[in-house]
């Protein structure tokens, strides 16, 4: 059984890098209603525009097109959908790719680009890839709550230390 | 959403560059612009990130092509003024073990 979504926002930008920073902006102000902690926020915003710019340099080569981004609003996490209409890709071959910077590597050799995926899959609690059509990237971060002040104001605790 | 980037010369070898703002994809090819060149003219590069609010994978880039760029010559490039949230992007690419970082103050 599927959980139903509490909540869905949706966005769609033309696939032009200057409309990225939109998707931060709106990402943020998601996240901040839910409730998520500054440090996951920011995670959320740069493994969010990774993906949008992903989609910006590869789905379409060039021509117009439009990535769409849903927001679903879950009591525990944010996931949210990027997809696009363009050019879909060998996700294996990305995925062999990706990785941080090996340092041991030649200087030739190292990458400036790719890096993407990586810090995608570390920042995110789940990174799902459906390239069949188009491609659509799902990131998924759980809320965190803060474990040391509900355990302070946990009755149980009190109760233990008296 | 918007990046400057400030040039200070230190002598013939050597400079700084004070970059604030955010660099992301729309950003990154200014910053490109303004580093590479620098790269075959100098010999060290101090890049004072200290108001960067927000860096992606693409600024990140530039900065790998600006290092190969200045360790092809024998040159060096060194990062300075690194926030928390720097440091922890530079850390998780693995760029911490191989571009020089200083302490901002």
């Amino acid at each position: 059984m599927v959980e139903p979504c509490k909540d869905l926002i949706e966005l769609a930008i033309p696939a032009k890098a200057q409309y990225v920073g939109v998707v931060r902006l709106t990402v943020s102000g998601i996240a901040n209603r839910m409730g998520f902690h500054y440090d996951d926020i920011e995670d959320m915003k740069l493994a969010l525009a990774e993906a949008c710019t992903n989609a910006v340099d590869h789905a379409y080569a060039g021509q117009e097109g439009q990535i769409a981004i849903s927001f679903f609003i879950y009591d525990d996490r944010l996931s949210i959908r990027v997809s696009d209409e363009g050019n879909s890709f060998d996700i294996s071959s990305v995925k062999q790719r990706s990785g941080p910077i090996d340092k041991d590597l030649p200087l030739t050799s190292m990458r400036e680009r790719g890096l993407g995926l990586h810090l995608m899959e570390t920042l995110m609690d789940r990174v799902e890839i459906d390239g069949e059509r188009g491609v659509i990237v799902t990131l998924t971060k759980f809320i965190h709550r803060d474990e040391v002040e509900q355990d302070v104001d946990s009755p149980e605790k009190t109760k233990s230390h008296g | 959403m918007n990046v400057t980037i400030q040039e200070h010369t230190q002598s013939d070898s050597a400079t700084t560059l004070v970059v604030s703002g955010e660099v992301d994809a729309y950003t990154a090819p200014q910053l490109r612009e303004k580093l590479m060149p620098l790269t075959k003219q100098k010999q060290e590069i101090f890049l004072d990130l200290t108001a960067v609010e927000y860096m992606d994978s693409t600024g990140l880039g530039v900065l790998i092509g600006a290092y190969k760029s200045l360790r092809a010559q024998g040159g060096r490039l060194v990062l300075v003024g690194m926030s928390a949230r720097l440091s922890r992007l530079l850390k998780i690419t693995g760029l911490t073990e191989i571009i020089d970082i200083e302490d901002g103050a």
